[in-house]
């Protein structure tokens, strides 16, 4: 369950919004402060209202109790429902909000977070089941946890900047985590379809069509796909981006 | 999502003994589980974790054959060293599934217990799913069958409590299913082990009833006899794109070739059934011929044999036919070759 208030602006910034929206015409009837109370109240109505878990025939007790997740080197004991996705411990309760929800069933990649280095869908990976793992979310991939300082950024987060490789956003971060865990693949010789296909068994170059492949587990909805594969590309070859 | 408790299995005894309780799934890389637990489709009141269970092994027994241990992640298992030069087939296979991030977390017990893909069967909305609540008939049959199967599904009509026209969805097992494996399990009972070819039911009568796993039984290991094609094997997979799809049709090919004859042949196809479809009839009309165009396409008559189309994918079965000759002459043509000709 999200808590409103991990999200809330200071209310100093708040009143500079409001005002500054005023100024152009625009007034909420509803502010958002009352509106974040009242839809974290109404989802958490929605929680335990859930008719299934209700109806159920025979339905085990809630289980809930503490895990301990690693997530960007620091242990975070957390109170968890069995049912939450590491994605929702991320997001809802760490406020590592920086991994998104886009379909939520694995098909989309936006979840991407590596687990012991390697890239999973953490829409579909049990918060109690990653417990004793490494995760590393696209927040901890920067030499400084400054989002401001984007002078230590991780190569990857660089070359998607240099190469302009997104448009609204919403699917960089698992793009990214993904790109980084696909290019040490390719380094360690792990194989595609494509180099599998082609002959290219030994060592395959980090071709377009290779990095399409290796790459194919995030869908960009905006189409953002040829600076995607360029900023791949330069990390691969060890350009600099 | 039901409620359900979580138990982490730390010993094989262990694991069989909680999955054995009323209510209780096992819990391996989820990415099937926990989506359907999602759609509300699995309803487990426990899950059993087994990622802690030491079944992550490749090993070469004394007769060279090779037992995978169930948990050994897809990913790991396509570029393994006994795996990729000596089942080059099961490695295309397994690259061909999926996605690079489901691979990963993706176990080799778990893609032999995938469910359907038949959106009739992940879609609670509709009500009709003899796989989901048996007896309640068959959406598929009227519906939008596109994915589904040609080759050995029941289909007494879209009311009848035994219709099912769903396929598998698995690329690993349909080149499994050519390789002649075999599937080691654990269960209340014992150890014992199912023929690749027995593990996985057609719908029959009991469209619900999908394997031939017992309550509490869990998979161990998958043993591939001695490598016999390694230097001929094509993984074909047609599918509406060209990555991270579910196939259509998909052909698994090994041959053995010797003085430019077949020696032997192993082929499945995936797509088109409730489980890898083989019929050993065609893998013997193979024997003895040089490999020839003629040759393959009366292989292909013998695998489609009774084939059955609806509305919507009748262009399977010749779509099939088709694939089984290109893959098997691109097998013919040599494995490290490189196939796109």
């Amino acid at each position: 369950m999200t808590d409103p208030s991990l999200n809330e602006p200071e209310p100093k910034e708040f009143e500079q919004e409001e005002r500054e929206l005023e100024k152009h015409g625009l007034h909420f009837e509803l502010n958002r402060r009352t509106f974040m109370q009242t839809a974290g109240a109404f989802s958490a109505a929605m929680a335990f209202g859930l008719p299934e878990t209700a109806s159920a025939k025979a339905p085990a007790a809630a289980m809930v109790r503490t895990v301990t997740l690693s997530v960007n080197g620091s242990p975070r004991p957390l109170s968890l429902d069995s049912r939450t996705s590491l994605l929702d411990a991320l997001r809802e309760h760490l406020d590592l909000t920086g991994s998104k929800k886009g379909c939520d069933h694995g098909q989309c990649g936006a979840c991407t977070v590596l687990v012991n280095g390697r890239r999973v869908n953490s829409c579909l990976t049990l918060a109690f089941a990653a417990e004793g793992a490494e995760i590393t979310t696209i927040e901890g991939l920067a030499k400084t946890a400054d989002p401001k300082d984007i002078g230590e950024l991780h190569p990857m987060q660089a070359a998607f900047l240099e190469h302009d490789g997104y448009q609204c956003g919403y699917c960089t971060p698992g793009q990214i985590c993904s790109a980084v865990a696909a290019v040490e693949e390719y380094k360690r010789g792990a194989l595609s379809i494509v180099s599998l296909h082609t002959g290219k068994v030994d060592h395959p170059e980090m071709t377009d069509d290779e990095i399409r492949e290796r790459m194919s587990g995030n869908i960009c909805r905006c189409g953002a796909y040829p600076n995607i594969v360029a900023a791949v590309r330069t990390v691969a070859r060890g350009e600099s981006a | 999502m039901n409620s359900f408790s979580y138990e982490r299995a730390t010993a094989l005894e262990q694991a069989v003994r909680a999955g054995s309780a009323v209510g209780a799934k096992f819990l391996a890389g989820g990415t099937n589980l926990v989506d359907l637990m999602k759609y509300g489709v699995e309803k487990p009141t426990t899950l059993v974790d087994i990622n802690h269970l030491e079944l992550a092994q490749v090993t070469t027994n004394p007769d060279g054959s090779t037992r995978i241990g169930a948990m050994v992640r897809n990913s790991d298992l396509a570029d393994h060293t006994l795996i990729k030069p000596r089942y080059p087939l099961l490695s295309q296979a397994l690259l061909s599934g999926a996605s690079p991030q489901l691979r990963n977390m993706a176990t080799t017990g778990g893609n032999l217990l995938q469910r359907t893909r038949c959106y009739y069967f992940s879609d609670v909305s509709f009500s009709a799913c003899n796989k989901r609540t048996p007896g309640s008939g068959c959406a598929a049959i009227q519906g939008y069958n596109r994915i589904h199967a040609i080759l050995g599904q029941t289909d007494k009509g879209p009311k009848s409590g035994e219709s099912c026209i769903a396929t598998h969805p698995s690329d690993m097992c349909v080149a499994m299913a050519a390789l002649g494996a075999s599937v080691e399990v654990e269960g209340p009972k014992g150890k014992r082990t199912i023929a690749f070819s027995e593990f996985h039911r057609l719908p029959g009568s009991t469209p619900w009833v999908e394997t031939a796993l017992r309550p509490g039984e869990l998979i161990v290991a998958v043993t591939l006899p001695p490598a016999r094609f390694s230097r001929n094997a094509y993984y074909l997979k047609a599918r509406d794109r060209n990555s991270y799809a579910f196939a259509l049709i998909s052909v698994a090919a090994g041959l053995e070739i010797a003085s430019g004859k077949i020696a032997s042949a192993g082929l499945a196809l995936g797509g088109v059934a409730l489980k890898p479809w083989r019929v050993t009839e065609a893998e013997t009309a193979l024997q003895g011929k040089a490999p020839t165009p003629e040759g393959f396409r009366q292989a292909a008559e013998i695998l489609l044999h009774g084939a059955h189309g609806y509305e919507h994918n009748s262009f399977k079965i010749e779509l099939a036919k088709q694939s089984v000759v290109r893959a098997l002459t691109l097998a013919s043509r040599g494995t490290t070759e490189g196939g796109e000709a």
